[in-house]
Order: C-alpha cells, then sequence, then structure tokens
C-alpha cells in the first residue's frame, strides 16, 4: 500500500479523494441543494448497497474464474453455464427439501463434480493449449447451456428466501430528516447483507488459504511456474483437479445466491460469464484481490448506472473496462 | 512465451512450399473451376427458397466468419466480435437509411446510408481491435467477447437509437435501373459478388507484404519487432481490414432479412461465427463458406432430421454444440483439415508432410 503511494502519487491522491467523496455520499445528511440537483438520497444508498452486494455476487463468481485461469491458464468460458447448474440444483433441492443450506451443499458438491469430470476426462487431454481448451469450453457451454434448457425449460425460477432471513432491516445511516426533525434511517433487506457477509468471509478465507496454508503455497507456485513445481515432486494433476473443482463449487454457490437475489433462466449464464470477464478483466487476470476490487467496481458502476442513466448503464461498465486496458492493460491488481 | 506459441494457428511450411509461382492457387484447380460455375449458374438450378435462405445466407455468413478466419488464420488473433461489427454496419444501415421507424431512421438514400455504416463500422471493428492488441493471445478472445456481450446487451436497452429488443423493421432495400435488388436473383448475384470480393481480397493479402508481415507477427512478435516491424501497427490493421469485410456481409444481411434486432448480435450468434469457422477451418479462405453450408444445412434441415429420426426437434444447438466439440478435439483445423488428411491417406507418398498439427 505505501508503495502503491509512493509509485503513484497521483493515482493514490485521485483514490482517496474519490473514496472520501463517497465516505460523505453514504453517512453525511445530504444537503437540499444536493437533494434536488441529483434526487433522494434514498435512492442513492439503496443503489450503493445494491451494487455492493451484487459485487459480492460477482466476486463469487468471479474468484473461481481468475482462480482456475490462474493456475491451469485456462478461459473457462463454460464458467456461466457451471453458474447456472448450481443455481438450479439449488432450486431443485430447495423446492424440495425446504432447505435453503442444504441447497448451498449441494449445489457446491455436483458443481465441483462436474468441475472434476471436465478437468479429468476433457481438460488433462490438451494441456498447455490455451486456445483448444477455450474452445472446448465454448462448445461446453453450448452443450450445457442447450441441455439445461431441455431439463429446465425456459421459465424464471427464483430459489425462495428462508423465513428467518425475509424482512428488512433497519441499518444506522441517515437517508433523510423529516419536518418534525426525527431523522430516516435506510431499510434494507437483510438476506442481501447476510449474503454480502457471506461472500466477505469466503473472500478472506481464500486470501488467508491462499496465503497463509501449504495448499495455497502450492498454488501460488503453480501459478508462477507450473512446470518447476510439478519438478518438485508436488502432484500437479492433482492440485489442478483441486482447484477446478474448488473453482466449479464456488460458481455453483453463487448461482445459488443469484438465484435467491434476482432469478434463473437460460441466458443468465451469458450474463455472468460476461460480469466475471469484466470483472477480471478490469480487476487483473488471477488475482483473487483483483477479483474483489473489479467486483465490486463492476457492481457499483452497474446499479449507479441503472439509477441514473438507466440507458446507458452497460456501456459504463464497459467504459471502466476500456479504461483500465487503455492505462493498464494487465488489470489493476496484476502481479505481472 | 508459451502463450505466444500456442496463440497461433496452423503453420504449415509444407504448404507454402506447394506453390512456387506466385499465381492465384485457384488458376490450376479444376474444382474450384467447378464451384464457380456452378455459383454463377445457381439461380437456373435453385428456386426462391434455396436461392437465398440456404446459398445466399450461407454466403454471408461465411463472408462475415471469413473476416474471424482472416484474423485468426494469418493474425493469430481468435475475435470473437466479427458478428458485432457486422451487427453494427446493419444497424447503422437501418439508422441512417429508410425503414418502418420513421422517428429513427434518417432517410438517406442507399447509396448514402452504406458507405456511412461502412465506415462506421471500420471504425468501430479499428477501435475494438486497438483495445483488444494491447493484450496478447488468449486475452483477446475475452475482450471481443466482452465488446460483442455488451453491444448485445447496450442494443437491448438503448430505445434512442437501437429501438430496444424490438429492434429496427422493414429496412429498405435498394431499387435502381429499374431492378429491385432484393428481388431473389439479383440479390443472389450481389452477395456471390461481394463474397467473391471479399475471398479474392483476403486471398491476395495472405501472398501480399502486408499479409506476410502479419504471418510472421502471428509465428514470432518478438523476432518481427527486432526486424524492425511495427507488430501493433499490423494488427490493428488487420483488425481494420477484417472489419470492413464483416461490414460489409453486415449491410448484405439486413437487407436480406429487412429488419435487424438484438437477437441478431447476440452473444450466442457471436459464438455461432467462431464455430462456423473453427468447423470449416481457419488456415484457409474457403474454409469459412464450407463452415457456413454446413451450419445453414444444419440450422435449416435438423429439425426436419431429428423429428424423423425419433428426436426433439428443438436440440439443434446441442448438435450444433457437439459438432463443434468433435471437430476440436479431433481436426484442429476443420473439415478441410479431415479432408487433406482423407487424401494423404488415399495417395500413399513417401514425403508425406508430418506432423502438422496445428494448435491442436
Amino acid at each position: 500500500m505505501s508503495r502503491f503511494v509512493e509509485r503513484h502519487p497521483a493515482w493514490a491522491l485521485i483514490s482517496i479523494i474519490a473514496i472520501a467523496i463517497m465516505l460523505w455520499l453514504i453517512f453525511a445528511t445530504w444537503p437540499p441543494g444536493l437533494e434536488q440537483a441529483v434526487g433522494r438520497k434514498r435512492v442513492f444508498l439503496n443503489a450503493v448497497f445494491n451494487g455492493i452486494t451484487l459485487g459480492g455476487l460477482y466476486f463469487l463468481v468471479a474468484s473461481g474464474f481468475t482462480l482456475i485461469f490462474g493456475l491451469m491458464r485456462n478461459v473457462n468460458l463454460a464458467h456461466g453455464s457451471l453458474y447456472l447448474f448450481g443455481g438450479y440444483v439449488g432450486y431443485a433441492i430447495s423446492a424440495s427439501t425446504g432447505s435453503w443450506v442444504l441447497s448451498f451443499i449441494a449445489a457446491f458438491i455436483l458443481t465441483a463434480l462436474v468441475g472434476v469430470l471436465l478437468q479429468v476426462i476433457v481438460f488433462r487431454r490438451m494441456e498447455g493449449q490455451d486456445l483448444r481448451q477455450t474452445m472446448v469450453t465454448i462448445g461446453l457451454s453450448i452443450v450445457f447451456a442447450d441441455l439445461m434448457l431441455w431439463a429446465c425449460g425456459g421459465d424464471f425460477y427464483q430459489i425462495q428466501t428462508p423465513n428467518w432471513l425475509i424482512g428488512p432491516v433497519e441499518l444506522p445511516l441517515i437517508t433523510a430528516i423529516k419536518s418534525s426533525g426525527e431523522p430516516v434511517y435506510l431499510r434494507y433487506p437483510s438476506v442481501r447483507l447476510v449474503i454480502f457477509a457471506a461472500s466477505v468471509v469466503i473472500g478472506v478465507a481464500m486470501w488467508l488459504a491462499l496465503n497463509r496454508t501449504r495448499i495455497g503455497m502450492i498454488i501460488r507456485a503453480g501459478v508462477d511456474d507450473r512446470d518447476i513445481l510439478a519438478a518438485t515432486g508436488v502432484r500437479i494433476q492433482l492440485v489442478f483437479v483441486l482447484v477446478f473443482a474448488f473453482g466449479a463449487g464456488l460458481a455453483g454457490i453463487a448461482g445459488v445466491v443469484g438465484g435467491t437475489f434476482q432469478s434463473l433462466s437460460p441466458g443468465e449464464d451469458i450474463r455472468f460469464l460476461l460480469a466475471s470477464l469484466v470483472v477480471v478483466i478490469v480487476g487483473g487476470m488471477g488475482s483473487i484481490p483483483g477479483a474483489a476490487l473489479g467486483a465490486l467496481i463492476i457492481g457499483l458502476a452497474e446499479q449507479l448506472g441503472s439509477v441514473y442513466i438507466p440507458t446507458y448503464a452497460i456501456v459504463v461498465t464497459f467504459l471502466i473496462m476500456v479504461l483500465v486496458l487503455a492505462i493498464r492493460p494487465q488489470g489493476l491488481l496484476a502481479g505481472r | 512465451m508459451s502463450l505466444a506459441h500456442d496463440a497461433h494457428v496452423a503453420v504449415r511450411p509444407t504448404a507454402v512450399a506447394q506453390r512456387p509461382t506466385r499465381t492465384w492457387p485457384e488458376v490450376n484447380n479444376p474444382a474450384a473451376w467447378i464451384v464457380a460455375v456452378i455459383l454463377l449458374i445457381m439461380p437456373l438450378i435453385a428456386s426462391g427458397f434455396f436461392l437465398i435462405e440456404i446459398f445466399a445466407s450461407t454466403l454471408i455468413l461465411g463472408t462475415i466468419a471469413l473476416s474471424l478466419m482472416f484474423l485468426a488464420g494469418y493474425g493469430g488473433m481468435v475475435s470473437l466480435m466479427q458478428l458485432t461489427i457486422a451487427g453494427f454496419s446493419a444497424y447503422m444501415v437501418a439508422v441512417f437509411g429508410v425503414s418502418g421507424n420513421a422517428n429513427i431512421s434518417l432517410g438517406w438514400p442507399w447509396w448514402l446510408a452504406v458507405p456511412m455504416a461502412l465506415a462506421l463500422a471500420t471504425a468501430f471493428g479499428t477501435l475494438g481491435g486497438a483495445l483488444a492488441v494491447r493484450t496478447e493471445g488468449i486475452y483477446t478472445i475475452m475482450i471481443t467477447l466482452a465488446i460483442g456481450a455488451a453491444f448485445y446487451y447496450f442494443t437491448n436497452q438503448n430505445w434512442a437509437i437501437f429501438n430496444g429488443h424490438t429492434g429496427i423493421n422493414t429496412v429498405a432495400t435498394p431499387h435502381f435501373w429499374g431492378v429491385n435488388w432484393r428481388a431473389d436473383i439479383p440479390f443472389y448475384y450481389i452477395v456471390l459478388a461481394v463474397a467473391a470480393l471479399c475471398y479474392f481480397a483476403v486471398e491476395y493479402l495472405s501472398r501480399a507484404p502486408f499479409g506476410l508481415a502479419l504471418q510472421g507477427v502471428r509465428d514470432n512478435p518478438r523476432r518481427m519487432a527486432a526486424l524492425g516491424f511495427n507488430v501493433n501497427a499490423h494488427r490493428v490493421a488487420a483488425y481494420a481490414f477484417a472489419s470492413f469485410v464483416a461490414a460489409l456481409a453486415g449491410v448484405l444481411q439486413v437487407w436480406n432479412y429487412r429488419q435487424i434486432s438484438p437477437g441478431s448480435v447476440s452473444v450466442g450468434a457471436c459464438i455461432d461465427v467462431l464455430i462456423i469457422a473453427v468447423v470449416g477451418g481457419i488456415t484457409r479462405p474457403i474454409g469459412p463458406f464450407i463452415g457456413a453450408l454446413i451450419f445453414v444445412l444444419l440450422r435449416t434441415f435438423a429439425l426436419d432430421f431429428l423429428v424423423r429420426i425419433g428426436l426433439d426437434g428443438n436440440r439443434f444447438r446441442l448438435l450444433i454444440g457437439l459438432g463443434f466439440l468433435a471437430i476440436v478435439f479431433w481436426s484442429s483445423d476443420g473439415v478441410i483439415g479431415l479432408w487433406q488428411r482423407w487424401r494423404q491417406r488415399q495417395r500413399p507418398r513417401t514425403d508425406r508432410p508430418g506432423g502438422g498439427r496445428g494448435h491442436g
């Protein structure tokens, strides 16, 4: 952090100012002039919270994508299909047993199994041929999409939110002051906050596992140079299978989350594939903190954009990607 | 380094050695003459439905895939946004020209709207290419896919220019010299002329100094940079040319269907273009047209065929996906590669070029 400030004082200043303005906008009571110019603070706060929680969801999808890419150089364009598959599995389990938590476990295990099968049957045969692997994932995504359309139809599904999470929770953030002088606090759906907290926990756990454990050390070494790692006697194929299973499982969990938050339908796979592509391009390929930062930026941009400039919201997301590519082609937090 | 090595497609030193003279390779090939004659007299053989729905569609899709083949085969850059460029050009024809949505279309005559659309689409593709060349190899796919998907969602959301998810309908087609150029037979000849022009342009460019330098950039960018070639300028120029080819096909496409909507530029359609090029083979310009013919035939007849053998007729995309997987698994240069290998096996020779498996 301090090295970043030393090396790029201008960028550090700009980001500090941006963060400060953001914090002021969130915590301060807005003066009437600002409310007239921009709109109600409640709308803004809701958009920010939606953006942050959406960022949590994007992080869940993109972290698996970036982990697989970082270690195996495999651009898994079937990642969106894994997301949708996890969502459908979660829906089936939650509809039949009524247990929300169980649907997460089932979705994780089943998508992880699909990941293991993909790695063992398909990708191991064409190791080191990046382009061909990517083509195969494109073919697989088409096949999966059609199989899921066959099995589940074109309907919209939504996973039932458990009873203990239904309803809003009051946050200590003032949205407005009533004429009687009584402050109005922001009310926000608790399920979204829980999901966001869970994605933060998963992110921190992943960071700790990568940086503080032995298996994490092996994975980091593999990201840097997998040939040397294999030469030191590590069973690299086992590591590949485990990482692929974990990344796929994360996509499955994200599918359940997305199915609770929003809905599941054919086409969502492409949407989340695009989201993870953009997140990973912005944040930096193969970097977990990069995926977190990218997911936050893209989630916020998408939600704020859809509130304030509805017909051009996607352009904002895209412009961010263009800007990052123009200034820092390797992504904001990429190692190299 | 492994990236740079892997990203390029097939390097076939033997294929270059086979044509020592710098003439058109088609001139001495009887099969090429037969195909050309058949294509020219096609209106005598095929009637309206086959002429437009099968052959004109094949040529249009093949031209879009040809632009991808040029980038992927000679430049080593697999771009998934070629259909997006074609779609952009189609939208521009609809926006600048005459259409049923009078509040959007500016009502320019076709001879003004088409050059405008071509110029804008080429600029759009060149800008996208300039972005994509900032990273290498496998990243190109990700960035161009992101561009294509962003354009799709944008056309869906934007009502001011692109008229949202309904798109722009009843786009006018050119009438001049007393001929309705959208009538089946004149339209077929326009499509054939454009496709042939693009085909020979690609064929020519691949042997012109620019194309040779581009292939050098594909095989070893570092060495080409050391020789004094501007690597990125060559790549961006390749994108510009490919964008122009795709834009031409886009104009034909909007004239063919007389409407354009976000469904025509969806991510699935972008990927279809890649499938067409890969299934046909991305080592030769003829590959995309073969791939397009297979694709269009499957798209048109798979439903009947699947129903006839007792399966659900809606599983067309499953068939396409499985076919694509099979090609990627077993033949890295598509149907042409299969054909060549089969011919080599037919006439055993001692000097058979061995081990020419491309990126597979």
